[in-house]
């Protein structure tokens, strides 16, 4: 049922376009983070002061308020508040690719042995994905990036730690139900392998739940990962990431407010984007996460 | 099963979650390279000092019995020194941990008794500018960091209009009231001291607010999709063809029900909340757990960070616990369930 199939497919797309359209909020989210991403992936070019996005000095235009050529104002050193928040979307968007793209793989995996085989895979590998999800969240990645030096690999590292486990849930309790679906069983009496059934078969059903909820922790990994960085335990100076500026900015409040201000307006401006993106995904794929 | 047994055996599993955090900790603590007796002592310290304090740390023994020796101090309470402070990280905690806790209390409180009826508003004037303005203002919630809040807040309340202090528990000159709990709202409410408690309560309003915002969007976004999801059930219409006012279906047999999810997740909000006050205590100088932690954390200060994180996890799973037993009581089919496993 793949090949004959290319142009209901197409139609299919164009059916799953439509209803997601039809909702303003998907399309702004949508739009958001493309933007974002067009904006990160060309930050060397379009920012203002490129040079400012890492170790830079320039005292003689240090402290300025939002104004032409600066939009956003300068920090205390003097480097351009709006070329940094777009460098620091670099940050939050590798930040959120590379856990989930360690988090999911692993949960993914895990739930699908976990749903599949009952007996005692099931049994250990949910009881650990519970003990994971009754660990409070930051808690765990306070206690790894306690141990480790704080940086943006440990932040990531501690972020994935804590991560996977939604993903075995979520995955489990689709594979609990999709196991006794006539297609599978159909697979197995044909003898199948299991890997064959569970990469083919079920997954194919999972992967709807699964981008969705990708979508939508792109957006907490992100919130989580500037929390991290806020509290000195991420990105470090002089990299620019969005939690860090807005902790610099903290400390000479409320005369320099610009310092903070924008960089937090860009947290919300790529959670947010997120947000809408998933909850349009969500209700287009009609999946509960 | 029994009810009473169900909730035994969810007691047990949070002592297994403690178990294995501590046990977590433990081994995280233990790879990492360096011999801990050196770090404590510094870089002065005479071969035979770390030889004694090795053996005093029973560095040299297997690690399942430093487990056991690490597991024995926790149930006592005691978490060993801490190398920042230089003293007992169980004093430490006893200090810090109850200012952090009142802030969580109240932003907890403000989640109840602010999302759930926004949720209530929303669901009631449904596809309005109310539903509207509710869906906004939790977007805004759910999206924006409580650090970010925390400094906006500041900004308009604190300084551009200077309604609200801009740091601290208290004013200066105001005379802190004997610590008896270490919560101000007990201490000064106690103690005969409503006016500091006042003083208190203004301090407390901003970073109050600015941590509980997360967890009131999503009282409200909860609340109103189960309410409209309970709406369109046969009971409903059946209560209305009673003739029973809408006012009284959506409070009393709407309500109840719509609660259940809203509470479990909420739980988990809160116990978050600990969380998050990190974030909120150092923007306002909240005298309480957070710049304790980040410091020990900053500081290598093993026993400390092992305080802070066992702390936070018994938090976590009491608060779990009570979300289950309320949830009981909420939802008759999970008491009747576990009677009907039981026949």
């Amino acid at each position: 049922m793949s090949t004959a199939v290319a142009a209901p497919a197409a139609d299919q797309l164009r059916r799953t376009w439509y209803a997601f359209s039809r909702n303003t909020g998907s399309v702004v989210g949508l739009a958001v983070v493309v933007i974002v991403v067009l904006a990160t992936a060309l930050a060397p070019w379009i920012t203002p002061f490129p040079r400012h996005a890492r170790a830079f000095t320039d005292f003689e235009h240090a402290s300025l308020a939002p104004a032409r050529p600066h939009l956003f104002g300068t920090d205390t050193i003097g480097r351009d508040i709006l070329t940094r928040v777009v460098f620091g979307f670099r940050f939050s968007l590798l930040l959120g690719v590379v856990v989930l793209s360690a988090a999911v793989p692993t949960g993914v995996m895990l739930g699908l042995v976990a749903g599949y085989y009952r007996g005692w895979p099931e049994t250990v590998i949910m009881r650990v994905t519970d003990i994971f999800l009754s660990i409070p969240p930051l808690a765990l990645a306070l206690a790894i990036l306690a141990v480790l030096e704080p940086n943006l690999q440990n932040a990531m590292l501690a972020v994935s730690v804590m991560w996977w486990p939604w993903y075995t849930r979520l995955v489990y309790g689709l594979v609990s139900s999709l196991r006794n679906e006539a297609y599978v069983q159909a697979a197995q009496i044909v003898g199948a392998s299991p890997v064959h059934i569970l990469l083919r078969e079920i997954l194919p059903n999972c992967l709807p739940a699964v981008l969705t909820k990708m979508t939508l922790d792109m957006a907490f990994v992100i919130l989580i990962g500037s929390s991290l960085s806020f509290l000195g335990l991420g990105v470090q100076p002089p990299d620019p990431d969005l939690g860090t500026m807005v902790a610099d900015g903290a400390k000479y409040m409320p005369d320099l407010w610009w310092i903070s201000v924008f960089p937090g307006l860009g947290i919300l401006v790529i959670v947010l984007g997120f947000n809408l993106l998933g909850d349009g995904l969500r209700d287009v794929f009609g999946v509960e996460v | 099963m029994r009810y009473s047994t169900y909730l035994l055996q969810r007691m047990l599993l949070s002592v297994v979650v403690l178990l294995g955090l501590s046990a977590l900790i433990f081994l995280i603590a233990r790879v990492i390279p360096g011999d801990p007796a050196r770090i404590a002592l510094g870089p002065l310290a005479s071969r035979t000092q770390i030889a004694s304090l090795r053996t005093a740390m029973h560095l040299d023994e297997p690690l399942y019995r430093q487990y056991a020796y690490y597991l024995g101090g926790l149930l006592n309470g005691d978490f060993g020194e801490s190398l920042y402070t230089r003293r007992p990280a169980s004093a430490d905690l006893r200090e810090l941990f109850p200012s952090t806790l009142e802030l969580v209390v109240y932003a907890g409180l403000l989640m109840v008794v602010v999302g759930i009826p926004l949720g209530i508003l929303a669901a009631s004037y449904r596809d309005t500018w109310v539903d509207t303005t509710v869906r906004l203002i939790s977007l805004g919630g759910v999206v924006t960091p409580a650090f970010v809040w925390a400094i906006v807040l500041m900004l308009i309340f604190a300084y551009a209009l200077g309604v609200l202090p801009v740091a601290g528990r208290l004013s200066p000159g105001v005379v802190p009231p004997p610590v008896v709990t270490g919560m101000i709202t007990i201490d000064a409410l106690w103690g005969g001291a409503p006016s500091t408690y006042f003083d208190f309560l203004r301090h407390l309003i901003l970073p109050a607010v600015s941590l509980s915002l997360a967890g009131v969007a999503q009282a409200a976004r909860l609340t109103r999709a189960s309410m409209v999801d309970i709406a369109g059930r046969p009971f409903i219409e059946a209560a209305r063809a009673f003739g029973i006012s809408e006012a009284r279906i959506a409070l009393k047999y709407m309500l109840k029900p719509s609660l259940i999810p809203t509470v479990t997740i909420l739980g988990l909000d809160f116990a978050a909340l600990l969380g998050n006050a990190f974030l909120v205590e150092s923007v306002f100088n909240w005298p309480g757990m957070a710049r304790y932690g980040v410091e020990v954390i900053l500081h290598k200060d093993l026993n400390a960070i092992v305080a802070v994180v066992m702390v936070m996890g018994l938090f976590f799973v009491v608060i779990n616990f009570l979300i289950d037993i309320l949830v009981g009581y909420l939802d008759p089919r999970i008491r009747l369930r576990q009677m009907e496993d039981a026949a």
